[in-house]
């Protein structure tokens, strides 16, 4: 036999072993940093998870829409860093005096990547795509407008192209986020050529008007962009290059940035924050607030059926201490359901102190001086609103014990958690949520509603008097009037208390020194436009 | 021959096919509705419905395990529910990626655990044989997680010679032809680019390594100091051979047997234990993407994907019974 051939292979092995060995000890810089030719610039973003698809309108996850927001343009954009609504696409829009129809005057001589023109009628196309498809299709059409073509609830009832950049939006009802909503990336503009050829497969090559157009996929790994040169926004973008790099495990992602390897990191453990700043090599960035890290109690279940026990959880639980210990200070102790930057939030709430014996008393005031038993659900992954869910319940295990009432912490694989919490299945659980268009209705409807109740609002927890309002609130153009109505909404919620609010917290991101201008955005998808490197 | 092998082919439906319905039911006793994980937590009722509709996950189980299997003899692995892509197409990458880190980590492991197994049987009782195998107890119990981090501080952050995560310098991206980067680099005539991969190979080649060369390297070891001491050896050595020769030439062909039973099995375990691995390197390889799938409820990449990684453990089982028989004439095959 192959004795020989068993030789060979061995030398074969042996070579590659060596190849390797040689690889290693050239000094051919290792550290990767500044490849390419010295003019390119490229950023290399490091995440912890990759795309579902680039076709931003078909998905819901925020690491679909960091690479999105930088291919394609909305009508209106966000802030810088925050969400009031700025001109993009639309350079200026009129809304009707009854709030049913709004004017959007298009910028002109906008390309898309595939050199068609971008007009009132790719606008069109666009929206009548949306509005003909459905709830699997493009998700989060029907949510934010209520429904698709002749739906009863669907906002909106016609777009029509009154000009070659001009185009009417007519409202079957008034909807006060409605700019907002158009803000949101899953409604980008891309180019009505493209996806008509491309079809189902337009999520792998999209094509927008966006500042960077889209190069490759390597599936679980990168996804680069690069520069769109004809650009309409006169000296942007900055870079030539830009490389999403998926690395999923924290440590690993920092690892990454600390040898130079990528030049900005996404998700940075609030523990890490310290190292970061201590780097002189490196800088940290904190996104802006826009999400609520909470203790849900489900109604329906005894004894948190009844207000007052809800209460005495309220003033059991130190969430100072708990931002303090595990967010590293780096969060801001919540008191209603809603981030203090959204438009809407009350201020004058005053909190439930931590004070166990108010705790204790309205425990007997409730029947139950001698506390109870319960199973508290704790997050088996971290979040942003959550940086360690077993951490954080493990504490309020311990304020409740301090108050008798005994808590046994679950935790079950994330999908089942959330699944088995939707149910009602929990006595509490942790939970969070972070914001789509910076608009209260997002945080208040969505996760306190009786509409909501079984998907997302997972205490069970229904008040028709919160629902008149919050329902009213939606369809009030009038800001005053609509903020006033969601400042009630809060003291309704926070006389119930079904939730213990504990947190709006900052993410983190780090980036090397030679990082300009990156901006985090408190959505969570950065456009990187303006970004350059020294 | 022909005969043994089709004969062991034939065996492998029935055992795939078990396997397929084993998968099928854990994964749907677990739960977690994989509509609600795809359309997030934004996603109203309706668009749920729609969705399990639409995915045929309304229909009983019965019926849902029979179409997975019609569309399995037709080569049709289902189509992912999450990137609504067939699994068939975006299976390769993935797989290539963990072949090509499995090949890599079981090479090393083969060498060096096989060296070091037959030094210290060679050196039974010497400092090199009781370092050896206190190694390789070490690196059967390290954790490959804190093993991965702490290699990546030392090699790339300390001394910088190493790249921590990836398949290659995104920076100088590789030309993908094959999905194997070392051949595609190879290819393409690139030494630059093939080194630059080959370093990323060897932090996650090691750490995958460690456990399989210690085990192979005390496998080994054993496995030598019982062939050491039978007669022809001892015979050899009488007629003056070299203990090299005897030793590397004689002894290692009798010893070898064992050893690649215990390669074989490593080298299935191998591929599917490197999700850890993968996640810690940011290697984009099959764990990952099975992992991945099951935190979507992913059922068609959950299922396909355990399917072939299971086909290529058994392919390998059988690989090794075949190599037998070419170390060891004496093994026939009827």
């Amino acid at each position: 036999m192959g004795k020989k051939k068993f030789l060979s292979w061995t030398f074969l092995l042996l070579l590659l072993v060596s190849t390797a060995l040689y690889g290693c000890s050239s000094d051919e810089g290792s550290k990767e940093d500044g490849g390419g030719s010295a003019e390119e610039k490229q950023l290399i973003f490091g995440r912890g998870g990759d795309s579902v698809s680039l076709d931003p309108i078909t998905v819901t996850d925020g690491e679909s829409f960091k690479v999105t927001k930088n291919i394609f343009d909305t009508l209106v954009n966000f802030g810088e860093q925050d969400t009031e609504i700025e001109g993009a696409l639309a350079s200026k829009w009129e809304p009707s005096e009854d709030g049913l129809s709004y004017t959007f005057t298009l910028e002109e001589g906008v390309k898309f990547h595939d050199g068609t023109d971008f007009n009132a009628e790719a606008v069109v196309k666009n929206f009548e795509r949306w509005a003909a498809g459905d709830g699997e299709k493009f998700p989060y059409y029907g949510s934010m407008f209520g429904g698709y073509g002749d739906e009863e609830g669907h906002v909106i009832k016609s777009v029509e192209a009154t000009g070659d950049y001009e185009v009417v939006f007519t409202l079957n009802r008034p909807q006060a986020p409605f700019l907002k909503n158009l803000a949101m990336s899953p409604f980008a503009i891309a180019s009505p050529t493209a996806f008509e050829e491309a079809g189902d497969s337009f999520g792998d090559n999209p094509v927008g008007t966006g500042p960077f157009k889209f190069v490759e996929w390597k599936r679980n790994d990168t996804i680069t962009i690069e520069k769109f040169d004809d650009y309409w926004v006169d000296g942007e973008p900055k870079l030539d290059q830009v490389v999403f790099r998926a690395i999923p495990d924290n440590s690993a992602r920092l690892n990454a940035l600390l040898s130079g390897e990528i030049d900005l990191a996404d998700g940075i453990t609030p523990s890490d924050g310290k190292t970061i700043e201590g780097n002189a090599d490196l800088q940290l960035y904190e996104r802006p607030s826009m999400n609520v890290g909470y203790l849900g109690m489900t109604v329906t279940r005894e004894p948190f059926d009844d207000p007052k026990v809800r209460q005495a959880i309220n003033h059991a639980i130190d969430k100072q201490a708990i931002v303090d210990a595990f967010f590293e200070g780096r969060a801001e102790v919540a008191k209603n359901p809603i981030p203090p930057v959204i438009s809407g939030y009350n201020d004058s709430i005053e909190d439930y102190e931590y004070s166990p014996e108010k705790a204790k008393e309205l425990l007997a005031e409730a029947g139950l001086p001698d506390g109870f038993e319960m199973e508290l659900y704790a997050m088996p992954v971290p979040r942003p609103y959550m940086p360690d869910g077993q951490k954080v319940a493990e504490a309020i295990q311990k304020n409740l014990a301090d108050v008798g009432v005994t808590a046994k912490i679950v935790s079950f694989e994330w999908a089942t958690y959330l699944e088995k919490a939707a149910n009602g299945e929990a006595d509490a659980f942790l939970l969070g949520w972070t914001g789509d268009n910076g608009d209260a209705d997002n945080f208040l409807y969505a996760l306190l509603d009786q509409d909501n109740v079984g998907t997302n609002n997972y205490t069970y927890y229904e008040n028709q008097e919160l629902h008149d309002i919050l329902i009213q609130a939606q369809s009030e153009v009038e800001e005053d009037k609509r903020n006033e109505l969601y400042m009630q909404a809060q003291e309704i919620i926070h006389d119930d208390a079904p939730w213990v609010p504990l947190a709006h917290s900052t993410p983190l991101l780090a980036g090397g020194k030679n990082v300009i201008d990156f901006k985090a955005h408190p959505t969570g998808s950065d456009k990187l436009a303006g970004v350059d490197l020294e | 021959m022909l005969h043994y092998i089709g004969r062991r082919l034939l065996q492998l439906i029935p055992v795939l096919l078990g396997m397929t319905f084993i998968v099928f039911m854990i994964i749907r006793a677990i739960p977690g509705d994989p509509a609600q994980v795809i359309l997030g937590q934004q996603a109203s009722e309706e668009a749920i419905k729609a969705l399990r509709t639409n995915l045929g996950l309304d229909n009983p189980w019965y019926i849902q395990y029979f179409d997975y299997l019609k569309g399995l003899v037709t080569g049709d692995l289902g189509e992912s529910l999450r990137t609504r892509t067939p699994v068939v197409d975006e299976v390769w990458p993935y797989l290539a990626a963990t072949i090509e880190l499995s090949l890599f980590a079981i090479i090393i492991a083969v060498i060096i655990g096989i060296n070091a197994g037959i030094i210290s049987a060679w050196f039974q009782n010497s400092w090199f044989d009781y370092l050896a195998m206190i190694i390789a107890l070490i690196g059967v119990s390290m954790p490959i997680f804190w093993l991965g981090l702490m290699n990546q501080w030392i090699f790339s952050i300390e001394l910088g010679i190493l790249p921590t995560t990836g398949r290659e310098n995104v920076r100088d991206p590789v030309d993908v032809m094959t999905g194997f980067y070392v051949i595609d680099t190879l290819l393409a005539g690139d030494f630059n680019q093939l080194s630059t991969v080959l370093k990323h190979l060897v932090l996650p080649g090691t750490a995958l390594a460690t456990i399989p060369m210690a085990i192979i390297a005390r496998m080994t070891r054993s496995s030598m100091l019982e062939v050491m001491r039978s007669d022809y050896v001892r015979t050899a050595r009488s007629k003056g051979l070299s203990m090299f020769w005897v030793v590397y030439k004689h002894a290692l062909k009798n010893a070898i047997i064992p050893v690649l039973t215990i390669i074989g099995l490593q080298m299935g375990l191998l591929l599917g234990g490197a999700i850890l691995t993968e996640t810690i390197f940011g290697w984009p390889g099959i764990g990952r993407y099975i992992y991945e799938a099951i935190g979507f409820r992913d059922y068609p990449v959950i299922q396909s994907g355990i399917l072939i990684v299971a086909f290529i453990f058994v392919m390998i089982n059988l690989f090794v019974d075949l190599l037998y028989g070419l170390v060891d004439p004496r093994i026939k095959y009827d």
